[in-house]
């Protein structure tokens, strides 16, 4: 595109803005009471489609498999020792700052974990929780991973500190994922 | 005349029939609503959300009736009376029968004033000052400018809203609103004065400050104008008000323009006629209510006094010109 181009003609690919009829007298009341009469028949086609919502404590939206939502923590399947040895890599990989691990010794008679330590407290206090799953990044064991369920809503503040225990069990209501292609 | 004996039971039929209309016409608006935007609007309180109204009641009875520092509270506390009883005055004109529609000498109707037309935009007037009184005595500028709104609105619409049903009142030759209905036997008045009708509805809904023209309360900018500072019943008044308001606009549209009791079948059915043409009506309000949008406020007043004015004052010159020459 060798041609001139000067600043007040920008070229083929500038579309002249269209322009509706200037407002005002009686020819913008008639055109405005055709536009309510689209309206009103835009909103009443709405009647016949039903409704797109869901109705959501009976209906729940289903996440996606790499939803981030309350965490897990896991055992071995074969032996049920936790796969957790208490490393605290986690609580040094929260941004927020949630997570409180505190270790202790296996000792023969008392094997909980795997390893040689295991945590005797794991708190995620979901309060402060972002979500942002780099705990699960960090763990070395694949101790702790998030799960998909987002309802934590609880009324006590002290009720969110999420335990040990807690997140060690099934998790007590299951979101529904979502299927391939959905 | 009727006896005060009959008239005081007309007066509390009336009020039952309000008390039990209202909640039923807020339910089918929010289920309306609801419909209108693709989702279901209430149904947690009751069957399909029946008991809503009932529930939405109770909260506001529990409620604190706080008042500003600012306030004037006596006024605060007449205000809403104001518009409640002006909007219950105005129901004693519906008509829903002619005078011997189910025997006796007793009209379906509160009263039959001679200048029922008059009434209604008295009434219609007085229910104005509710607003603009709430909206001052709040001590609130959001409240003073929903106030401030309504006035210009009120002086905006009321003339045209006159001169809309000047056309009928011309056409039937009487003011009475039992008179127009009845004369509406061979046609509707909505043929010969379609655009008294437009023009009336638009005025209307103007008149009843609703959307589009809700702007007295336009919660997007005003909070809530001019109930900004109402709690409890008295912004339940408020809100009551606005719903007879819609009614009163429904049930004179139906009885100047669609023929108020006549309908297909004897005359005892009247009263069903009536009241299905009245909630055609609100069904119109909640449908205009969910596809419009607000009107800026230089664009109400252009549009009051530029085109509705101008086009009502040539319905009733045409109305005129047509009466003389026929």
């Amino acid at each position: 595109m060798a041609e001139t181009t000067t600043p007040w003609s920008p070229g083929e690919d500038v579309i002249e803005v269209q322009r509706g009829p200037t407002p005002g007298g009686l020819g913008s009341a008639y055109r405005a009471f055709g536009a309510t009469l689209r309206g009103l028949r835009t909103t009443f086609l709405r009647l016949p489609e039903g409704h797109h919502t869901w109705e959501y404590p009976e209906q729940k939206t289903p996440v996606y498999p790499r939803f981030r939502g309350r965490h897990k923590l896991h055992r071995f399947e074969d032996t049920g020792l936790e796969k957790c040895v208490g490393c605290s890599l986690c609580a040094a990989a929260c941004p927020a700052e949630c997570i409180r691990v505190v270790a202790a010794e296996n000792t023969p008679d008392d094997q909980v974990s795997a390893g040689e330590r295991y945590a005797a407290v794991y708190e995620i206090n979901m309060t402060r929780c972002i979500f942002c799953g780099y705990c699960e990044v960090a763990c070395p064991f694949d101790a702790i991973t998030m799960g998909n369920d987002y309802e934590l809503a609880d009324y006590e503040r002290s009720d969110l500190i999420f335990t040990k225990e807690m997140l060690l069990q099934d998790p007590p209501e299951h979101t529904p994922l979502r299927r391939e292609g959905e | 005349m009727e006896s005060t004996l009959v008239l005081i039971a007309k007066s509390i039929l009336i009020f039952v029939f309000i008390l039990q209309i209202v909640p039923i016409i807020l339910w089918a608006e929010r289920k309306m609503l609801g419909r209108f935007q693709s989702r279901l609007g209430p149904n947690r309180v009751g069957p399909r959300g029946l008991l809503q109204p009932l529930a939405d009641v109770l909260k506001l009875l529990s409620k604190e009736q706080s008042t500003p520092e600012t306030a004037v509270p006596w006024m605060m506390a007449i205000a809403p009376v104001i518009s409640i009883v002006t909007a219950v005055a105005t129901l004693a004109i519906l008509p829903f029968g002619p005078k011997d529609a189910w025997g006796g000498d007793i009209g379906l109707y509160g009263m039959d004033v001679p200048i029922g037309l008059l009434y209604l935009f008295a009434f219609g007037s007085l229910a104005f000052y509710g607003l603009v009184l709430g909206g001052w005595a709040s001590g609130s500028k959001y409240s003073f400018l929903g106030a401030m709104r309504s006035a210009a609105q009120l002086i905006s619409y009321e003339v045209a809203l006159g001169l809309s049903l000047l056309g009928v009142a011309m056409t039937a030759g009487s003011l009475s609103v039992v008179d127009i209905v009845e004369a509406q036997g061979d046609m509707w008045f909505i043929v010969p004065q379609f655009v008294g009708f437009l023009i009336f509805l638009v005025a209307g809904f103007a008149e009843s400050a609703r959307a589009p023209f809700d702007l007295p309360e336009s919660d997007a900018e005003l909070v809530s104008g001019y109930n900004t500072e109402f709690g409890g019943m008295r912004f339940g008044s408020f809100f009551m008000a606005e719903y007879i308001e819609v009614v009163i606009i429904s049930g004179i549209a139906a009885a100047c323009f669609l023929g108020g009791w006549h309908g297909p079948g004897p005359e005892a059915l009247g009263p069903l006629w009536m009241l299905l043409k009245l909630l055609a009506g609100v069904m119109l309000f909640i449908w205009v209510r969910a596809t419009l949008p607000r009107l800026r406020y230089d664009q109400l007043m252009s549009f009051g006094w530029k085109i509705l004015l101008p086009l009502a004052t040539l319905n009733v010159l045409a109305t005129a010109v047509v009466l003389v020459v026929t």
